[in-house]
């Protein structure tokens, strides 16, 4: 894109980049902003449907689709109230904390191949790092309300979230150490092919941490059971109880926007990303190297892949939000420090060794195929990480040997 | 001593110092039932001492009994325990009845069970449905208001009103039931039936629900005596009472030939516990789990005898007669009656000069009893506790503070 500015448009470098740089930055807003609304809207249908009712139905016309534009316009038109005692600076600055949290992490997702804002080497790094940092604004917002209830809310954030990061992060470093990259395009992309090629069915390890990692994800993002943080039937409404108007809608689309990023985290991590379960694009004879259109196509056709799983994620924990109770803060810590992260530690451990002395899978003849590994491509940003790739190279040549040697 | 860990940095570091904080639960908080406030002294999460604040609901309701003849305070007796106001018309008007010595015809009398009965399922419902909001699920809380308000269309069928009914009043009811009305109720409880499993798999068996409320709030039996608890909390705690049964003659006449068994738990069993599910093995009596499942096994106990009151009922012959005149006179003395209301045993005090309008009128709540043990229950407890024991109590501050 940089590059088309510079050549053919004749832009100097820097505004070229900067050019750049704001088209990627409003593309993923509008996917962030646009995605809250949806899922708002989602929310409210499914939890109608749950619940036996039928939510929104009139506003927009049939289902109520226009449903959570009317409610940003509302919120729009409230008035900003901030308590007395309240510290007037942290108090305006933890809604923006939050929702740039949120947003920044979407930076580093693919949403194909090479639909992405920035491709980092450390990718999966930063999204972690980065989508950590939302905790400050709710800690911020419960310190600056002056309000009992906040600080509750934003303590039992702290608590949590700190809590969840740990066994969160040994889930996110299994598929990192499977695709040897931190690279979330290359992770993704060693995921080609089937369905079975997902590191979800990679083996009984990974299957196992993927539930431990959306255990985790739910928790790390303060959806039910784990929303303790905002709790409304005991701290009221938690960290933002003083928050109202536009101000509330910032944490509001913040949540949202995380659900949506732990959602397409696990999608490119365990699913295979953009790559949908039957490879339709390699199927039909469609690959990168078919021309632009082509190319084009394929990408549209991963983005909605990817989109697709994510939503699968958020769609689940409505589900979940509208059935279970909540967990007190005490079992809420239990089920990280006596569960989640022991198992994660020993799944990380069982998928390493399964690395060590199972590359190739149980049965070595129904490993990979190594022609849906685009080799040249991996070379991402950050070079290629040392184990894995050197397992597949070991595999390449497996393949060669027997079809040399049958 | 406090100068001194000022002073020094490095104590505070090594002995962080904490401080206890009184947190405002209410009265405008939403899962404290009303406008119940709570004043919790907290350290952390951990709830020392709670205090409950009542009366932002008093509104004079025994002083307004003083100036209104017996049937014109039946009205106010709606607005107590305003989920199961027939009940509260009932214990009144049997209050009234038993000081004229009066008794209503066979046919009403079966009304009355039926009637009362149906709005005690109304009331658990509603109890059950609020409990799961404090414990943080939404969906509960709809699907008992779904049903409910099949009970409450039934109400509104035959007494007109669906919240406030004074439909039971001093001398039998104010009307029979329309035409149609009993098919309609029959309908209603095979819809309801197999309902209730739904709500067992929601809430009662949930894992999470479990491990919410089992071994939360343990009362124990003396305890519960101790503090006058009544209703499903003194039953959850395994005390054997249930004024249906227990009660005065002119309350347990009505109940005269009604089949039913107490929904307490006799050695280490409750009455047909094998058509529900199993006890949790963390619950212990007396805990909140079985608060909850004693009003789940009332819910199905009210439906039996729903059910036999509508075959006695439908083999009446003739009318249920006419209520009291409004201003048929009392005559002198005083009355007091306690009728088992879905809360509790609800209790009426009154004193007639032999007058139509009383001397005194005395209302005994329940849930006044079963609110001030909550104190008790919640030292100790988490914050997301008190909620948790506060619910399980099913107060109604109606009641509390008339």
């Amino acid at each position: 894109m940089a590059e088309f500015l510079i050549t053919t448009v004749g832009l100097s470098e820097w505004l070229a980049w900067t050019v750049t740089a704001v088209i990627a930055a409003v593309l993923v807003l509008n996917v962030i902003a646009g995605g809250a609304l949806v899922f708002i809207w989602a929310e409210r249908k499914i939890a109608g449907r749950i619940q036996d009712r039928l939510g929104p139905t009139r506003t927009g016309g049939r289902f109520g689709w226009l449903q959570s534009l009317a409610d940003g316009l509302k919120l729009l038109a409230k008035e900003d109230l901030m308590p007395e005692g309240a510290d007037g600076m942290l108090f305006r600055l933890a809604p923006y904390v939050s929702f740039c949290a949120s947003f920044c992490a979407f930076i580093a997702l693919p949403f194909a191949f090479d639909f992405i804002g920035c491709r980092l080497n450390v990718g999966v790094f930063f999204v972690v790092a980065v989508l950590g940092l939302e905790v400050f604004g709710v800690i911020l917002a419960g310190y600056a309300s002056a309000s009992k209830w906040s600080l509750f809310g934003a303590m039992r954030e702290a608590a949590q979230v700190v809590s969840y990061e740990v066994p969160l992060g040994m889930c996110v470093v299994v598929p990192v150490m499977l695709a040897g990259s931190m690279d979330m395009v290359t992770i993704a992309e060693k995921q080609a092919g089937w369905f079975t090629n997902w590191y979800l069915f990679h083996d009984p390890f990974t299957f196992v941490i993927f539930w431990v990692y959306v255990t985790c994800a739910v928790a790390s993002v303060n959806r039910a059971p784990f929303d303790l943080a905002e709790a409304e039937s005991e701290l009221v409404a938690g960290f933002h109880t003083e928050y109202s108007g536009l101000r509330w809608s910032y944490f509001f689309m913040a949540e949202y926007g995380s659900m949506f990023l732990v959602s397409a985290m696990a999608a490119v991590l365990f699913m295979g990303g953009w790559n949908g379960p039957i490879p339709v694009a390699s199927l039909l004879g469609l690959s990168e190297g078919t021309g632009d259109t082509a190319n084009y196509f394929v990408r549209l056709l991963g983005m909605f892949n990817l989109l697709g799983k994510a939503t699968l994620g958020v769609l689940v924990m409505m589900w979940v939000r509208w059935t279970l109770p909540r967990l007190r803060i005490d079992q809420v810590m239990t089920t990280c420090l006596k569960y989640c992260t022991p198992i994660a530690a020993a799944m990380f451990a069982g998928a390493m060794l399964w690395q060590l002395f199972l590359p190739g899978g149980l049965v070595p003849g129904l490993d990979r195929p190594a022609g849906e590994i685009r080799e040249g491509w991996l070379e991402g940003p950050g070079g290629r990480g040392a184990a894995a790739p050197a397992a597949s190279d070991e595999k390449v040549a497996q393949v060669i040997s027997s079809q040399v040697n049958p | 001593m406090a100068q001194l860990i000022d002073d020094d940095p490095r104590i505070i570091e090594f002995d962080v110092r904490t401080d206890e904080m009184l947190v405002n639960m209410g009265p405008q908080h939403p899962s404290t039932h009303g406008v119940l406030r709570l004043v919790l002294r907290t350290d952390g999460e951990v709830v020392s001492e709670v205090e409950p604040h009542i009366g932002y609901l008093h509104r004079c309701a025994e002083k307004i009994g003083e100036n209104l003849t017996h049937r014109q305070w039946i009205p106010y007796t709606d607005r107590m325990d305003y989920l199961a106001a027939m009940n509260m018309n009932l214990g009144w008007a049997l209050a009234v009845e038993k000081l004229m010595k009066y008794e209503v015809s066979e046919k009403a009398r079966h009304l009355r069970v039926l009637i009362a009965e149906l709005n005690r399922i109304a009331s658990h419902l509603v109890g059950m449905g609020a409990y799961g909001l404090d414990l943080g699920t939404f969906s509960p809380f709809l699907y008992a208001f779904r049903e409910r308000e099949k009970i409450l269309d039934l109400f509104e069928e035959a007494c007109g009103a669906r919240l406030t009914y004074s439909y039971i009043t001093v001398g039998g009811l104010t009307a029979d039931l329309p035409p149609g009305w009993l098919q309609k109720c029959e309908a209603f409880l095979d819809q309801f039936e197999p309902i209730i499993k739904e709500y067992h798999a929601l809430l009662t068996t949930n894992a999470i629900f479990v491990k919410r409320t089992a071994n939360i709030g343990v009362m124990s039996r003396e305890l519960a005596i101790e503090y006058g608890c009544s209703g499903p909390v003194l039953r959850g705690s395994g005390v054997d009472q249930d004024m249906r049964r227990d009660g005065e003659a002119i309350y347990t006449a009505m109940y005269d030939g009604y089949a039913f068994e107490v929904a307490v738990m006799k050695d280490g069993h409750y009455p047909r516990d094998h058509e529900y599910p199993p006890v949790p093995a963390d619950a212990v009596l007396g805990d909140c789990w079985h608060r909850f499942f004693v009003r789940m096994l009332e819910v199905v106990q009210s439906m039996d005898l729903v059910r036999q009151a509508i075959d006695r009922y439908s083999a009446c012959k003739g009318t249920i007669g006419e209520p009291l005149k409004l201003t048929e006179k009392m005559p002198a003395g005083d009355a007091y009656l306690e009728t088992e209301a879905p809360k509790g045993q609800m209790g009426f005090y009154l004193v007639s000069d032999g007058s139509a309008i009383p001397w005194r009128v005395r209302a005994r709540s329940s849930s006044f009893s079963n609110l001030a043990v909550a104190p008790e229950l919640c030292r100790g407890c988490l914050i997301a506790d008190v909620p948790a024991i506060v619910g399980s109590l099913d107060i109604v501050m109606g009641e509390i503070d008339r």
